[in-house]
């Protein structure tokens, strides 16, 4: 222990003028990590840009996809913290989940700096979640049938797989082409995983994507509704699904189909 | 470092000509050494996941190649992000995993009381010379192939030369990750790294001294257990870890071999176990510590032919252990690693006496402690100063009345690491390091592969490294 002692003392002089901030630098925590594909100036214009698919979020637009906040509106410290945290499913964007959680909300600061809209607005008042009601057959109906009224199905295929007639045309607020969320391949949506973070995707919208806010469209449990229903859409045993699955087993051929000629009833 | 295995060998080599009783055994036991000598860099980086994912080294690397705990939780998650475009399906075709690293060196390496010809050429009077080497040199080469063949199946082929391009497989393994769709659960099957906290083969010092951790190679004087725990080693680890890589464990069970291929050594396994948490402390980082215990076994007696030793038929096998804590602290900009272990070997294997043969009156187990701090401060993303202090101290000789201190080694490496460019295709940095040594009787366990011991056991050998590289990664 005495040998330990002193390679701790040994050490210590090289750390006795550590200061508590972030490994190098919130600047420097952001070439480190960020700067490959947003770019120095936060404009997305870093070495790999040109190589990823989708493109990186532009922070000079101050435009972003994941949200709690209204369409149009900035989000919240918690929402970009959020994100930066989980990743975005099905892009270069991976989980920073590792990273201290003072080195993500200095991220989270230098990342505001980047657009002149930080100075000038707040951002938006999150929305209020209602409880989500419980599953019921019913409810999923009432999902499909928004499913297919909403037109979903142009972008995301009538059966959710990102194939429907529109999808080939899609392009974000940059013009660069952009896929519609394939249901069937992936358990997360790009801001969650949660049925709350397909709740809020339906009624903020994706800014800077084709996707918009329903938030003007939904009425009651319509939100709800249309979550059920895409649940079901979804490769894994959820609960929405054993619900759905046992009402078309007893329900044959009483559906519609979904697209250009269906009732999505 | 550049051939600090092949070093390790010669080490070995020399212990087992001090050692009592050197035997069948101990020629084989140098054999096997000799397996294990051309290895090149202990460092391992991969530009070719930076290039896969449009990542920056940086991201994963504190200072390549050194994780930071993004890269850990990379590692450990099979060489994944997780967001469904880990799979190479998802790449262009025209990607391939490979990545090649060498470093073009200048280097200078003096150690005190080597034993050389009193007259270059009349081996009749020897004396005890210091001896100098400098010049211009180049590094050991790997060659990398490392990703994924499909989702949650990983792996690794490690291809690894000598400065004369004398290639072995320093790892090649296969992983099946996050089993039941769990991340506790991964399985990985080959030659790989132990789950080192502290990790010998992404570390920040590449001289021939300080290129290698004393602590995880040490073996007392007279001692041919030739197992480092820096080695890689072959066999089968169930390794385990929450989201993020915060706690992680891993298990693994070895062939007795440290390493080598062939079934050299015969019928024994071994045993490692880790455990490490990591936690947040507000203004300071990720802090880790953790802990670990190898049981192993070396087979102490082979059969010949014709006097020399049959591979794969070793038995009488006898124990050895190591068993420490670790840590991996930060403190903003500073990093502090501390390490402890505390080792053991069988007599048999302590005193290099055969499992068949009667012991030295006496005769004990041998046991040491080892502890080492290195630091790093990370001036930015792309320049940082290391130091380490190390210390091995013989708690228990195998032969009593050897004095104390016979066997113990003081290593001290300071350096500094500038990479003049950072961003996703490469690596490239200007490397400074000064390394210094000192072993009491011993060979060095380090140099540049002439370290011998000196005449008497007590004299303290100093050796010294000077090392300025240009590492690079592409």
């Amino acid at each position: 222990m005495r040998l330990l002692w002193i390679t701790l003392v040994a050490g210590a002089v090289g750390t006795a003028h550590a200061q508590p901030s972030i490994l190098g630098g919130t600047r420097e925590d952001f070439r480190r990590y960020c700067s490959g594909c947003h770019g120095n100036a936060g404009d997305a214009q870093g070495e790999n840009a040109d190589y990823v698919d989708p493109k990186p979020r532009d922070f000079t637009l101050a435009t972003f996809k994941c949200r709690s906040t209204p369409s149009g509106t900035l989000p919240t410290d918690d929402d970009l913290y959020r994100t930066i945290k989980r990743g975005i499913v099905n892009s270069n964007m991976p989980s920073w989940k590792p990273l201290p959680d003072e080195t993500v909300m200095a991220l989270v600061q230098y990342i505001k700096t980047f657009s002149p809209r930080w100075k000038t607005e707040k951002a938006g008042a999150p929305i209020s979640i209602p409880a989500e009601p419980a599953v019921t057959t019913d409810d999923i109906l009432a999902g499909r049938a928004l499913f297919q009224k909403m037109e979903c199905w142009k972008c995301h295929g009538p059966e959710g797989r990102g194939n429907g007639p529109s999808a080939s045309t899609l392009t974000d607020s940059k013009d660069q082409p952009i896929k519609p969320f394939n249901f069937a391949a992936s358990s997360r949506f790009k801001c969650g995983s949660t049925n709350e973070d397909l709740y809020k995707i339906f009624m903020t919208g994706l800014d800077g994507t084709p996707m918009p806010s329903f938030a003007d469209n939904f009425k009651g449990d319509d939100a709800w509704h249309l979550v059920h229903f895409l649940r079901t859409l979804q490769q894994e045993e959820r609960p929405e699904k054993v619900v759905w699955q046992q009402w078309l087993a007893t329900h044959p051929g009483q559906l519609k189909p979904i697209g250009p000629d269906g009732s999505g009833q | 470092m550049l051939l600090t295995t092949g070093i390790l060998g010669a080490i070995l080599t020399a212990n087992v000509a001090l050692g009592n009783a050197a035997t069948g055994n101990a020629a084989f036991r140098a054999y096997a050494a000799s397996l294990n000598a051309a290895s090149a860099h202990k460092n391992k980086t991969i530009p070719a996941f930076a290039r896969k994912y449009g990542l920056r080294c940086s991201a994963c690397h504190t200072a390549w190649p050194e994780l930071n705990a993004f890269g850990q939780a990379f590692r450990d998650n099979g060489y994944q992000l997780g967001n469904e475009r880990d799979s190479p399906i998802f790449q262009n075709p025209s990607y391939w995993p490979a990545t090649v690293r060498i470093t073009p060196q200048v280097h200078e390496e003096s150690t005190t009381n080597q034993v050389v010809d009193a007259t270059p050429g009349d081996s009749s009077i020897k004396v005890e010379r210091r001896l100098t080497t400098h010049g211009a040199d180049l590094s050991g080469m790997d060659f990398w192939t490392a990703g994924t063949l499909y989702k949650n199946i990983s792996f690794v082929v490690l291809f690894s030369s000598d400065n004369l391009a004398s290639f072995h497989f320093e790892a090649a393994w296969l992983r099946f990750d996050n089993l039941a769709n769990s991340p506790w659960l991964n399985v990985k099957v080959g030659k790989f790294e132990l789950d080192n906290l502290i990790s010998e083969k992404r570390f920040l010092f590449l001289s021939n001294n300080g290129g290698l951790y004393q602590s995880y190679h040490f073996a007392p004087l007279g001692d041919n257990n030739g197992f480092g725990i820096g080695d890689n080693q072959l066999g089968v680890e169930l390794a385990g870890h929450n989201v993020g890589s915060y706690t992680r464990y891993s298990a693994s069970i070895l062939s007795s071999s440290d390493g080598n291929p062939g079934l050299v050594t015969g019928n024994s396994y071994d045993g490692y176990f880790t455990f490490s948490q990591a936690f947040q402390v507000p203004s300071l980082g990720v802090q880790r510590i953790g802990a670990y215990y190898y049981l192993g076994q070396m087979p102490t007696v082979y059969r010949t032919s014709g006097g020399a030793p049959i591979a794969g038929s070793g038995v009488d096998n006898k124990s050895f252990y190591r068993v420490g804590l670790a840590g991996d602290l930060f403190a903003g900009p500073i990093e502090v690693m501390p390490f402890y272990m505390h080792g053991r070997d069988d007599p048999y294997l302590g005193t290099s006496t055969p499992g068949n043969q009667v012991l030295p009156t006496g005769a004990r187990g041998p046991q040491w402690n080892a502890e080492f701090v290195e630091t790093h401060e990370y001036l930015n993303s792309r320049f940082v100063l290391t130091q380490r202090a190390e210390f091995v101290r013989m708690a228990l000789q195998a032969i009593p009345g050897t004095p104390t201190n016979v066997g113990d080694i003081d290593a001290y490496s300071l350096g500094g690491r500038w990479m003049p460019f950072m961003f996703s295709r490469a690596g490239l940095a200007l490397h400074a390091e000064y390394s210094l040594v000192r072993t009491v009787g011993n060979v060095p366990l380090s140099g540049d592969g002439v370290g011998l011991p000196p005449l008497t056991p007590t004299t303290n050998v100093w050796s010294s490294s000077l090392l300025f590289a240009f590492d690079f990664a592409f």
